[in-house]
């Protein structure tokens, strides 16, 4: 379960709006307590795939390097991720599946229709390694 | 010693600590140093032929090892290594 002040609720469907017809993409930090995933804050960052930045994202490695010493100062941990699907539904893609490697952490799914944020769902990321990973359903519990 | 930073995915493999002290004077020493501690590491590191799997990135302080000198990369007791998974992903479908 993902547990998620509404502040920040609200500030990450904001930014899928923001970045729209683009994806948008970022950083949740927090706790982990088995599984429950407390979140404290969110990181916004830039979409480097400016290529093809409607329909993927991408967080440069040196923005998560700088958001996780951040957070460490904070006392808070990566606990998961949010990003956009623009005029998409809020489920997980085979693409999204591919490029997950943070097992146990939250991916965070936005649908945000003609520039409007729609749905919100949540999605952990589950198995123990790359043949085995799956994106399950999960709660988010907002306020 | 230098410290790695370990992301929260990878900590039940080495000893649940956020951070591990090895020592080492080149990031390839550092990383072998690491995954010698805890050898359930080296999976989700390391490819079966032994090459750092293609998401996994290694950053020494604030550069990619990458554009660095890769392994051979030195490194300083003060240094600090982070193992970083990339993020990506979006609604494209690659099956298509």
């Amino acid at each position: 379960m993902l547990k998620i002040p509404q502040s920040v609720y609200d500030s990450l469907r904001h930014h899928g709006e923001k970045t729209y017809p683009h994806e948008c993409c970022g950083v949740l930090l927090g706790q982990m307590d088995g599984d429950i995933r407390t979140v404290a804050s969110a990181a916004p960052a830039g979409n480097t795939r400016t290529d093809s930045a409607h329909n993927r994202y991408n967080i440069d490695p040196k923005d998560l390097v700088r958001i996780q010493r951040e957070g460490r100062e904070r006392e808070e941990d990566i606990v998961g991720f949010y990003h956009s699907h623009p005029d998409h539904p809020a489920q997980w893609s085979p693409t999204d599946l591919a490029e997950a490697h943070w097992f146990g952490c939250s991916y965070v799914i936005t649908s945000v229709e003609k520039g409007k944020a729609v749905l919100t769902n949540s999605f952990e990321l589950t198995g123990t390694d790359e043949n085995d990973k799956k994106l399950v359903d999960e709660k988010i519990e907002v306020g | 010693m230098p410290k790695i930073h370990i992301p929260t995915p990878l900590r039940q493999y080495a000893g649940k600590q956020p951070a591990i002290e090895v020592e080492a004077s080149t990031i390839g020493e550092a990383l072998s140093g690491l995954v010698a501690q805890h050898p359930d590491l080296r999976r989700h590191l390391y490819t079966d032929d032994g090459k750092l799997r293609a998401f996994v990135n290694v950053y020494l302080n604030d550069e990619d090892i990458r554009y660095l000198q890769k392994d051979a990369t030195p490194v300083k007791a003060s240094d600090s290594i982070s193992i970083v998974p990339s993020i990506a992903g979006g609604r494209f479908d690659f099956r298509l």
